[in-house]
């Protein structure tokens, strides 16, 4: 019936030629997104010109292997920490049956809107000499001493496992139960199932979701400075900041983004040879019923997740906040306008460019397309400012020499590139990019080929095949990628607080601006009001993607 | 209406170029927009003249300044230390000044030699104890910290804080390279705990009782003591028998391509005022840099003190060796 209606609308087969012209545009389209994206790098790279052995001497003899090594620590407890709420989490969810289960499946989607700095400093105020634990116990040997790797590793997977859980949620819902309850009756036991058969089949989703949480914790500033953990991301800043090299800065910072590049391919490379599809969109009939002890473990084990990454720390921001409504004022509302419309912009320009890189590395299928796709999404593990200065002086660069001369000599007013709306929007794409393009990516790696192949022997065009089969079939990964980035960017600070032409604070700027002195409580009405803010994206998207 | 506007500007990327009349003074600040609002409004009362800001830290700002050359739109640059201004001063960013009214207002060791800044409030960093636990007769300078009797009571910030840059900056000029890695080591050792993010944090610990002293800017001390005015804390003025108390500064330069240098410089001067000064270092309890403006009440109570008189310019000159020396010995 279906494949009667395709036919009867589409009764010309066309012609081959205008569908190599459209890949051929969207090619090009991808290399010219890549160059755009480039500018920054091209930056970071060229700072290799002239090196300051001094410093470098000092670096390497005091601080790198502490760094490197530091750094190695965050990755290897956060990949593991996020995976295992993440996906442990996402199944209980969706293939389980457990008290509070309804609300916890959405519930635990929103640590998203937390910023992991405003959780760490929630965290350390929390448990330090003389705050509430303290008192509370009275004793200092209950206090836990978790200024160190481990403890920022628990801020950063709790702020950071949404990324997983909301991924192979998604995955785990279309997956449904039939193959593990197949392989069940056929007597494999719950765990071998689970292992064997679940988990490889959504793996797109969980390597895309801990690949993000990995690349923003190769990035993060915030949290460890509050922690006062070295990282090499504090290395480039040290270069930075107190021994006033940028040049040492942007290159310390091209080592990591080299280290990303190649863990980036080197991902792609396997997932190549192992693909999965959903060959058919599974009805989900009931759910694993779970016996009674382990149902209430089920519960504990997601309602603590849910409070300690959100319920407590928000209560104690809200404590907080209490105290410091006098700052309260109309401005407050314009600073959530500001946040709101900047993440928005971002989300729709950001998901337009992710979309049209996930179509061409699934439409041309070639290495130089795959290496490409890896590549433009380097700006999420770069530091912050860094890739802000690199943004910032390139396009300065490009006024400087481009488009301040061209209009002088026509005489008119110059739109300069780095002083807009626009840079902060450059910046937010490069930088987030790599978010938008996971969900989007991993919903095209669980399309068969078929599919496209079944349309066009019906005689679509590449055309229709990408706005009638494509487009609707990725319609949740589009929506979850314009969601995450405009949550990202709401919580964005760095490139914000250098990009934002006058009069466009937003709410992480004031959140800066009361951190920077030192007065944290102050900083938790803004705080609290970004991560309220921030639930609004975040319930959109639970709305959207439930049952 | 301005909604909507502001939704066209960001349909179209359209570029917000700035306007600026002649009535009108652009500063990049790294000073906080809740401490320097209150007196550019003031400003714009007396004068009509409208002070706008982006704060930002500094070093970007430094970064932005350089890199827009000549069509800057930034007139001033404000900072909380005198490192990143000696350091705009290197990339070329600020104008040298000719001001008789800076150079009246404003003690030379707290301006460039060169004229290219001006501090506009002063920031005393000094030692902290917690009064149950510590008799103030047993405290006596920042080197006498570094002693066996303090092992396991100090308190200290991260090195990573400009502040605690320009203290030992300053001790290494004062004191010269050596006694100064000893002086470090000896804190390193006395170390009651890893060293904390911020000031805050030095003062709870020493306040919870976790060490016994520690070292802090007085406006933390200020701040936090008016929020909980019980806690065991009390300052004490080391170094009084030599150099003096630290001292940095918050302050300010014009940019070398000021598109408003006049009006930027009758701001500047009317900053370094007897009229601006008591609010200017009074809404964070600082120092004023103008010696004929007294410090607000809630300061002035903590006592008077001999500062150290080195030119804070040598805190930016020397910051490189003292980063250096804090991360050989360790100093995280």
């Amino acid at each position: 019936m279906t494949h009667q209606l395709v036919a009867e609308q589409l009764p010309k087969p066309p012609a081959q030629s205008s569908d190599n012209k459209h890949l051929m545009l969207l090619r090009v389209s991808l290399w010219g997104l890549a160059l755009f994206v480039a500018l920054p790098f091209i930056w970071i790279l060229m700072s290799w010109q002239q090196i300051d052995a001094e410093l470098w001497q000092h670096l390497t003899d005091t601080l790198l292997l502490e760094l490197v090594l530091n750094t190695l620590q965050l990755v290897v407890l956060v990949g593991f920490g996020v995976v295992l709420l993440g996906v442990g989490l996402a199944w209980l969810t969706t293939m389980c049956e457990f008290p509070g289960r309804r609300w916890l499946d959405w519930a635990l989607m929103l640590p998203l809107a937390m910023p992991a700095y405003v959780l760490a400093f929630v965290v350390l105020g929390f448990v330090d000499f003389g705050g509430p634990l303290h008192q509370w116990t009275g004793d200092i040997n209950w206090l836990p001493d978790i200024r160190n790797g481990f403890g920022v590793s628990v801020v950063l997977t709790l702020v950071l496992y949404p990324y997983v859980y909301m991924m192979s949620r998604a995955s785990f819902l279309q997956q449904g139960l039939t193959h593990y309850e197949t392989a069940r009756s056929l007597g494999m036991g719950p765990w071998k199932a689970f292992f064997k058969l679940a988990l490889p089949m959504s793996r797109p989703a969980i390597v895309a979701g801990t690949s993000l949480a990995l690349m923003e914790t190769l990035a993060d500033f915030g949290a460890v400075s509050v922690f006062n953990f070295n990282t090499f991301t504090t290395a480039i800043y040290k270069a930075w900041f107190d021994f006033f090299s940028l040049q040492t800065a942007a290159q310390l910072a091209s080592l990591l983004m080299i280290f990303v590049l190649f863990a980036l391919l080197s991902e792609q490379r396997v997932r190549q040879k192992l693909r999965y599809y959903q060959t058919h969109k599974t009805k989900q009939q009931g759910r694993i019923q779970l016996t009674h002890r382990s149902r209430w473990l089920a519960f504990g084990f997601a309602f603590t997740v849910f409070l300690l990454a959100f319920l407590l720390p928000s209560i104690q921001l809200l404590v907080w906040a209490l105290s410091s409504l006098d700052d309260w004022n109309s401005n407050y509302w314009e600073l959530v306008e500001h946040t709101l419309l900047l993440g928005g912009g971002a989300g729709v320009v950001t998901v337009t460019a992710a979309f049209l890189a996930a179509l061409a590395r699934h439409l041309c299928k070639d290495s130089s397309m795959n290496r490409l796709t890896s590549f433009i999404r380097l700006g999420y593990a770069l530091p912050g400012s860094v890739l802000a200065v690199g943004i910032m002086l390139s396009l300065t660069f490009i006024d400087n020499h481009l488009i301040y001369p061209l209009f002088e000599t026509l005489e008119w007013e110059a739109p300069l590139l780095s002083s807009g709306v626009a840079a902060l929007l450059f910046a937010y794409l490069v930088r987030f990019i790599s978010v938008a393009y996971g969900p989007i990516d991993s919903s095209f790696e669980k399309m068969t080929p078929t599919l496209a192949e079944v349309a066009r022997s019906l005689g679509a065009s590449q055309r229709q095949v990408v706005t009638r089969v494509y487009l609707p079939l990725l319609k949740p990964g589009l929506l979850t990628g314009l969601l995450l980035v405009l949550v990202d960017v709401m919580k964005e600070m760095p490139a914000t607080l250098l990009l934002r032409p006058f009069g466009w604070d937003t709410l992480a700027v004031k959140i800066f601006e009361m951190t920077s002195e030192g007065e944290w409580a102050r900083a938790s009405l803004p705080a609290i009001t970004l991560v309220l803010v921030g639930l609004v994206p975040v319930i959109l998207l639970v709305r959207k993607t439930a049952r | 209406m301005k909604f909507l506007a502001k939704c066209l500007a960001l349909a179209t990327f359209a570029t917000a170029i700035p306007s600026l009349s002649a009535e009108e003074v652009y500063v990049y600040s790294s000073r906080k927009e809740h401490l320097i609002k209150p007196l550019f409004d003031m400003y714009e009362k007396k004068t009509g003249v409208k002070v706008k800001y982006v704060t930002d830290k500094a070093a970007p700002l430094i970064a932005r300044l350089k890199a827009e050359g000549k069509r800057t739109p930034a007139d001033m640059l404000i900072t909380v230390d005198a490192g990143n201004l000696w350091f705009a001063t290197q990339e070329g960013v600020l104008k040298s000044l000719d001001s008789k009214v800076l150079e009246e207002n404003v003690p030379a060791h707290l301006r460039d030699p060169k004229n290219h800044w001006t501090g506009l409030s002063v920031r005393a960093r000094t030692i902290v104890y917690n009064p149950e636990r510590v008799k103030p007769t047993e405290l006596s300078t920042y080197e006498n910290l570094a002693d066996a009797q303090w092992k396991g009571r100090l308190c200290l910030r991260t090195s990573k804080k400009v502040y605690n840059q320009s203290l030992v900056a300053t001790m290494m000029a004062n004191k010269g390279k050596e006694a100064t890695e000893t002086v470090l080591k000896g804190w390193i050792k006395n170390l009651a705990a890893k060293p904390f993010s911020n000031d805050t944090k030095v003062l709870k610990a020493v306040a919870a009782g976790q060490c016994d002293v520690g070292i802090v800017n007085t406006y933390y001390f200020g701040r936090l003591m008016k929020k909980e005015p019980g806690l065991k804390l009390a300052l004490f003025w080391p170094n009084q028998k030599d150099r003096g108390v630290h001292v940095n500064i918050s302050g300010a330069g014009i940019t070398k391509h000021a598109k408003h240098p006049e009006a930027a410089q009758k701001l500047l001067e009317w900053l370094s005022s007897a009229e601006a000064q008591e609010q200017f270092a009074g809404l964070n309890m600082e120092y004023p840099v103008n010696p004929k403006v007294e410090a607000v009440k809630s300061v002035k109570q903590w006592g008077d003190f001999k500062g150290d008189v080195i030119n804070v310019n040598e805190a930016g000159r020397l910051q490189k060796h003292a980063v250096k020396l804090m991360d050989t010995v360790g100093y995280r």
